[in-house]
C-alpha cells in the first residue's frame, strides 16, 4: 500500500490535480517507469557525466594555459576575462543553434558549447590566483635565480591551485546544468528525458520523463560537488592547508 | 657537479669566503621620473665585510642594494663582484650565487622548509644526497633542529623561525655575497636582538661579503663592520666604521641620524679593555665587571652601584685592573684628539 500512497503524496505536493482521465497516470507509474528504463537512465547519466567531464577537462587545459599567458598583461587579461564573460551571456539554446550548423548534431556542438561556457570561471580564477601570490614570494623566487617560467610553474601555479580548482568546480556545476540543454541538438545525457517530457506534455509519461531528467541532473551535480571536495583535499599542497 | 663549475666568481672556486663588491657611478632613473632614485653611487666593499646601508625610507638604499643582483637594473654605471661585471652575467645565473634575504622572507608556503632551502641547490643541479646533506647542515647552522623543522611548512613556524629558515635558504649554495633587506625588521624587539646576535656569530664563522639595508641606526652600529649613512638619491653622507661615525659625524645630517646618546652608543661598541686600566693590588670590595663586557656595561654598573671604580676581572675572577669614570671618558677620546683639545 505504501507504494500507492507515496506517489500520491508527491502529486499533492506539486499541486497537480490528480487527473483520472484514461491513459494518464500522473506519477503513479514512476516506479514502473524507473524499473523499465533503468538501463536507459543509467546510460544517460554516464553520458551526461562524460560529456561534462570531457568539456570541463578541455576547458581546464585551455583556460589555465590562457591564464598563464595573460595573467601579467593588463590588456590580454582584460580581453580574456571579458570575452569569456560575454560568451556566458549568450543563451545556451541560441549558442547551440549557432554551433549546430558548424558541428552537426550530438556530441560536437554540446561539447563545444560546454567548453565555451566553462571557460569563464576557470580563466578568471586562474588569473586571480596567479596574481594573488604575494609580491615578496615572487621577489624572493626571482632573487634566488628562478626564471620567470619556473616561478610561474613551480611557485605561482601550486599556490594558485586551490583558487583554480574552485573555478573548475563552478564550471562543472554550470556545465552539468547546461549539458541538459544539449539535448536540443541531440546531445547526450539526461536532457533527452527533459526534452522528451516537455515535448510530450499531457501524455502518459511526460511528467516522469521530465522529473527523472531533472532529478538526475540535481543528483549528478551533488555527486560531482562532493567529488570536488575530495579532489581539493588531495590536491591542495599540504603547506597551504596547515 | 663540482664546486668549481657552480661558482661564477673566480676567487670563490672551492672556498666559501667573501669577495669584493665595487659599485662605480651607479645611477638609477625610473622612466617618467626626472629625479634619479640613485645618483652616481660609488663604493668599494672589501671581501668578507659587512656593510650597512642606513638611511630614511625612500632614500634609495634598497634600490641601490637591489641593483647588485639586478632585481633592479641600473640605468648607468658598473657593478663588479670579484672584479666581474654583473651586467655581463645572466641575471638568473648571477642571482644563484648571491644570497638574498628580504624583510617579508618570502618562503614558499606550499613547500616544506627543507624544500625551500633546497631551492638554489636544485637550480644548480646538485645531487639529491649533496642537497639533503647541505639542508641538514644549514638547519643546524641557523639553530633549527632538522628532525623537527625539515618537514614542516612555513606557516607552522614562528616569525623568528621563518627568518632563520630564510637565512638558511639564502646561504644554501654557499654564495660569497649576501644581500639583506631589513631582514629583522618585522620581528619583535626580543627576537630581533636574538637574531642579530646569532647573525653576528654566523657571520664570524662564514665571513661573507654582506650588504645589509636597515633604517635602524642602532642595528647598523651593532652589526656593521662599516656603515654607509645615505640621504636622498642614495648620496653617501659618511662611510666609515660605527665607532668613527659615532665619534665624528661628518655633518649635521649624520649627527641627526645618530640621534642622542652617541657617546653611550660608542661605549657599547668598546670592550672594557679598551680603557686604560689602573693596576690593582690583591682583592678589594669594589664591584667587578668581566673583561669581556663593554664599557657601557661597566658604566651601567657604576651608575647602579654608585661606586667610584670597578674591578675588571678575567674569566677566573682574577682582577686585572681598576676602571673609573675618568677612564671610561678617556676611552671615548682618541689620542690624536686629545692633543687637539689640549694646546
Amino acid at each position: 500500500m505504501d507504494i500507492v500512497l507515496h506517489p500520491g503524496a508527491i502529486t499533492g505536493l506539486l499541486g497537480a490535480t490528480p487527473v483520472r482521465a484514461e491513459g494518464y497516470q500522473g506519477l503513479d507509474g514512476l516506479q514502473t517507469f524507473l524499473e523499465r528504463r533503468s538501463d536507459d537512465i543509467q546510460q544517460m547519466m554516464i553520458d551526461h557525466i562524460t560529456v561534462v567531464a570531457l568539456s570541463v577537462g578541455i576547458a581546464t587545459v585551455l583556460s589555465i594555459t590562457l591564464g598563464l599567458v595573460v595573467w601579467n598583461h593588463p590588456i590580454g587579461r582584460t580581453i580574456a576575462v571579458t570575452s569569456t564573460a560575454v560568451i556566458l551571456t549568450v543563451p545556451s539554446l541560441a549558442l547551440l543553434a549557432i554551433l549546430s550548423p558548424l558541428f552537426g548534431l550530438g556530441w560536437g556542438p554540446t561539447v563545444t558549447a560546454l567548453v565555451l561556457y566553462s571557460m569563464l570561471p576557470i580563466v578568471r580564477n586562474t588569473v586571480t590566483g596567479l596574481r594573488e601570490v604575494p609580491a615578496h614570494v615572487l621577489e624572493s623566487a626571482r632573487g634566488m635565480g628562478m626564471s620567470p617560467t619556473r616561478v610561474l610553474l613551480q611557485v605561482q601555479l601550486p599556490m594558485a591551485w586551490p583558487i583554480i580548482l574552485t573555478g573548475i568546480r563552478v564550471a562543472s556545476q554550470l556545465a552539468i546544468g547546461i549539458a541538459a540543454i544539449g539535448a536540443y541538438v541531440a546531445g547526450p545525457g539526461l536532457g533527452q528525458y527533459i526534452f522528451k517530457g516537455l515535448s510530450s506534455l499531457g501524455s502518459l509519461n511526460a511528467l516522469n520523463y521530465a522529473l527523472v531528467g531533472t532529478v538526475g541532473v540535481v543528483i549528478l551535480a551533488l555527486i560531482v560537488d562532493a567529488v570536488f571536495v575530495l579532489i581539493a583535499r588531495f590536491t591542495t599542497p599540504r603547506g597551504l592547508r596547515v | 657537479m663540482s664546486d668549481r663549475s657552480n661558482s661564477i666568481f673566480p676567487s670563490t672556486a672551492g672556498t666559501s669566503g667573501g669577495v669584493s663588491i665595487e659599485l662605480d657611478g651607479v645611477t638609477k632613473v625610473y622612466p617618467g621620473q626626472g629625479v634619479p632614485a640613485v645618483e652616481d653611487f660609488s663604493m668599494r666593499i672589501e671581501p668578507g665585510e659587512l656593510v650597512m646601508f642606513v638611511g630614511p625610507s625612500g632614500c634609495g638604499k634598497t634600490t641601490t642594494m637591489k641593483m647588485v643582483n639586478r632585481i633592479i637594473e641600473p640605468s648607468s654605471g658598473s657593478i663588479r663582484i670579484d672584479g666581474q661585471d654583473v651586467l655581463h652575467l645572466s641575471p638568473d645565473q648571477l642571482r644563484r650565487h648571491i644570497g638574498y634575504v628580504i624583510q617579508q622572507i618570502g618562503l614558499f608556503p606550499h613547500m616544506t622548509i627543507a624544500d625551500n632551502i633546497a631551492t638554489v641547490p636544485k637550480l644548480l643541479g646538485w645531487s639529491k644526497t649533496r642537497t639533503s646533506q647541505r639542508v641538514e647542515e644549514l638547519l643546524e647552522t641557523v639553530q633549527l633542529d632538522p628532525a623537527v623543522f625539515a618537514k614542516r611548512y612555513p606557516r607552522q613556524l614562528s616569525g623568528g623561525q621563518q627568518q632563520r629558515a630564510g637565512v638558511a635558504r639564502a646561504l644554501a649554495a654557499d654564495p660569497p655575497v649576501m644581500l639583506m633587506d631589513e631582514p629583522f625588521g618585522a620581528t619583535d624587539p626580543i627576537t630581533r636582538e636574538r637574531l642579530q646576535a646569532e647573525f653576528l656569530r654566523l657571520q664570524a664563522e662564514i665571513g661573507k661579503t654582506i650588504i645589509f639595508v636597515t633604517h635602524d641606526f642602532d642595528e647598523a652600529v651593532r652589526l656593521g663592520d662599516r656603515i654607509a649613512v645615505l640621504s636622498e638619491r642614495s648620496r653617501i653622507e659618511q662611510f666609515d666604521t660605527p665607532d668613527a661615525i659615532l665619534a665624528a659625524p661628518a655633518n649635521e645630517y649624520v649627527a641627526s641620524f645618530i640621534g642622542s646618546g652617541a657617546a653611550l652608543k660608542r661605549l657599547a661598541l668598546l670592550p672594557v679593555t679598551a680603557a686604560r686600566l689602573t693596576p690593582v693590588d690583591g682583592s678589594s670590595r669594589r664591584p667587578s665587571v668581566s673583561s669581556t663586557a663593554t664599557l657601557r656595561d661597566a658604566l651601567d654598573l657604576l651608575m647602579v652601584t654608585g661606586a667610584d671604580a670597578l674591578d675588571v676581572v678575567d674569566e677566573e675572577q682574577r682582577p686585572v685592573g681598576r676602571l673609573g669614570h675618568a677612564d671610561i671618558s678617556a676611552a671615548l677620546t682618541p689620542p690624536e684628539r686629545v692633543e687637539v683639545g689640549t694646546p
